[in-house]
């Protein structure tokens, strides 16, 4: 929320030009996050009443049943909309730098390379709090990145979408086989992480979403001091450099934050997917290609779709719950079959 | 002159034939070893004179029962998905002319997994309607991700990137089939999202074994016209290859082989993917290597097993193995093809 406040002030600093329904967008943004949150507090396995909400959270005092589900429910709330606003950035970042609409952290395998560090850190280096998680889980997101965007750019044509993707998925099947292979013959790694080849939001507690903040505040900042300069870049190389922007430096620095975005938030949540590619793609349709208000925009639907889905979740798996990184890539995948079929051969 | 170049042609014929003679029994000598490793290795091995007695129907205590409820099936199962995978793999690959056009990549196996999982946990049917269900949606998926990928023109690029979103969905539906039916346990998990032969049982073999018998004479028959087609579809039909029917064909018979080979096992990563190019290499170019394919689908099936069981201090699934010797090759792969800018 505090993002977009900034981001509005810059924006009307900069530009006189503001996309035709920004604000109707945006009003209808905080609506709808304003009722998944009360959703969020109110739906799940079991349903408690208004007053139970109300109880929860404004009175301390009270202790009865229903109130301390709710406040159970608030911390994976905050959870679930800090994380997904992170993934949603995260992908329009990735999109941007990449100048590739199908960029997301899961479908470039950066998820699943996160993950292999914390299971590694886990199981061979004794690890067990969310601050060290953290920073194994931005090492492994940052390398895989380098090492799928290295792949995908090999040969002469520079990183198409089908390359990338393909060097995503094949790094993502390799390392999620060692994945496997480290944590089966440790029943407590596999215990710890069982929820980590899916991604959950359940298990949020608040020193996590304290350890969490900083990275979630980073990251967003530097997507937005970089958006303007990301404009230029999506106009190729050549016109970015002519209109001053140094765009080696740019790439690294937004990338930076791409990877700081999902890697921490893979670091507490595991691997969530398609939830970058989904929130860009919704507001970049509604709003144009304009990245000053793209990215924003995408912290805040990412933010819905993640809270929406871990809701669906909930109440689809009653008794017990569905992970939300199953719903996301259920609901996210068909998006990237119909950006396969618009894209053009040439481009592929 | 003329009889001179004849003669030249015909002994490099003559050689590449030995070459396939050789390569083929090699694979095949390999598959009986790997196959008497598997009846002989268990917790406890036994004499190989028990073995063969327990296997022509002799009741032997202990002997019978481990090698005739336990090891038989597994090594059954072993060899017919291995065969089934390796051919209908190679089948895509000569026929797309892509490598990575596998039924694992486009997610085939996916689909019939899924199929599977839903007629066990949700129906809890048994035996032939599994067998069906999953036939059925692997010829479903085959022909959505044909029809959505087809658009204003077909490239094979788009029915890779179309084939790797169908899996991810696939794949999320079988978790939520799996959490709903309170069978979210690791083994479930592990065989139908990358295959094992674990708990593998005589009577669920017989639609595999039996379609592998049916399938696998016409594929491999209708394979040499395999290589005419890969010399594209202009070329193929003025030689006389009808294009469409002898495609139909192919891929029926592959995608009910694999199929069935994965509502018994389960998608046994990769094993699609590799052995068409492992046998390709073997083979040499210009002789068909759908048989060695699918012997090499077999090897590395039978292997990774029983690397699986007994080369670590814990059990993995054949999957496991296959999918860690299989991805570092497809990224190999991959380098390779995007610097020769073939992507």
């Amino acid at each position: 929320m505090n993002s977009s406040v900034v981001s509005k002030v810059k924006i009307k600093q900069l530009s006189p030009y503001i996309p035709k329904h920004f604000v109707i967008v945006l009003v209808i943004s905080f609506v709808l996050l304003i009722v998944c949150v009360f959703a969020s507090l109110v739906l799940g396995s079991r349903m408690v009443g208004l007053n139970a909400v109300l109880d929860g959270l404004f009175h301390q005092g009270i202790d009865s049943y229903e109130a301390n589900i709710v406040r159970k429910r608030i911390s994976r709330t905050v959870f679930s909309l800090f994380c997904g606003a992170a993934l949603g950035v995260s992908g329009a970042l990735m999109q941007a730098v990449t100048r590739n609409p199908i960029a997301d952290p899961s479908i470039l395998g950066v998820n699943t390379g996160a993950s292999l560090f914390v299971v590694c850190g886990i199981a061979f280096l004794n690890i067990s709090s969310a601050n060290q998680y953290i920073w194994l889980a931005l090492a492994g997101a940052a390398i895989t990145a380098a090492f799928v965007f290295g792949i995908g750019s090999m040969g002469r044509s520079g990183a198409t979408p089908i390359k990338l993707v393909l060097a995503g998925a094949a790094i993502s099947a390799a390392l999620s086989s060692l994945v496997i292979a480290i944590m089966i013959p440790r029943s407590h790694v596999m215990d710890q992480f069982r929820f980590w080849q899916v991604g959950s939001v359940g298990s949020a507690t608040w020193d996590g979403i304290a350890t969490f903040s900083p990275f979630l505040i980073i990251g967003i900042l530097i997507a937005i001091i970089t958006a303007p300069a990301l404009n230029a870049l999506v106009l190729g190389d050549d016109v970015a450099t002519g209109l001053g922007v140094r765009t080696g430096i740019l790439r690294l620095v937004a990338a930076f934050g791409a990877v700081l975005l999902c890697g921490a938030a893979t670091a507490l949540a595991g691997p969530i997917g398609f939830v970058g590619l989904l929130s860009t793609h919704v507001m970049r349709l509604i709003l144009g290609p304009d990245l000053r208000f793209v990215i924003p925009m995408s912290a805040i639907s990412g933010a819905i779709i993640l809270s929406l889905s871990d809701i669906s979740g909930r109440l689809l798996g009653s008794p017990g719950e569905l992970e939300v990184g199953v719903v996301t890539a259920f609901i996210g995948a068909p998006l990237l079959i119909i950006l396969a079929m618009r894209l053009k051969v040439s481009a592929l | 002159m003329k009889n001179e170049s004849v003669t030249f042609i015909m002994a490099g014929r003559r050689q590449r034939n030995r070459r396939w003679i050789l390569v083929t029994s090699f694979l095949a000598v390999l598959s009986c070893i790997l196959c008497f490793a598997m009846l002989l290795l268990g917790n406890t091995i036994y004499p190989v004179k028990d073995i063969i007695r327990a296997l022509s129907g002799e009741q032997i205590q202990g002997v019978s029962f481990a090698v005739n409820t336990i090891r038989l099936p597994r090594m059954l199962a072993g060899i017919f998905a291995g065969f089934a995978f390796g051919l209908a793999g190679d089948i895509f690959q000569t026929m797309l002319r892509n490598p990575l056009a596998n039924p694992n990549v486009l997610g085939i196996t996916t689909g019939s997994s899924a199929a599977a999982v839903f007629c066990i946990v949700i129906l809890q049917s048994s035996g032939t309607v599994i067998s069906f269900a999953s036939v059925i949606a692997g010829l479903a998926t085959v022909i959505l991700i044909y029809i959505l990928s087809r658009g204003k023109s077909f490239s094979i690029g788009r029915l890779i990137l179309i084939g790797i979103a169908v899996q991810a969905m696939l794949n999320a539906v079988i978790s939520y089939l799996l959490l709903v039916s309170a069978e979210q346990n690791i083994p479930a998990a592990l065989r139908w999202l990358s295959g094992s032969l674990n708990g593998s049982q005589m009577h669920e073999l017989p639609p595999l074994i039996i379609s592998v018998f049916i399938f696998a004479p016409i594929v491999v028959v209708l394979g040499k016209h395999l290589s005419i087609l890969e010399l594209g579809e202009q070329s193929a039909t003025s030689l006389g290859v009808s294009t469409d029917k002898t495609r139909m064909m192919l891929i029926l018979s592959s995608v009910c082989m694999i199929s069935l080979a994965t509502s018994t096992t389960g998608p046994i990563a990769f094993v699609s993917f590799l052995s068409g190019p492992i046998a390709k290499r073997l083979v040499g170019v210009g002789f068909s290597n759908l048989f060695p394919a699918g012997l090499v689908g077999v090897n590395l099936v039978l292997a990774a097993d029983l690397i699986g069981q007994f080369a670590f201090v814990v059990r993995y699934p054949v999957g496991i193995i296959t999918g860690i010797i299989g991805a570092p090759y497809l990224i190999y792969l991959l380098i390779r093809m995007n610097r020769k800018g073939e992507l």
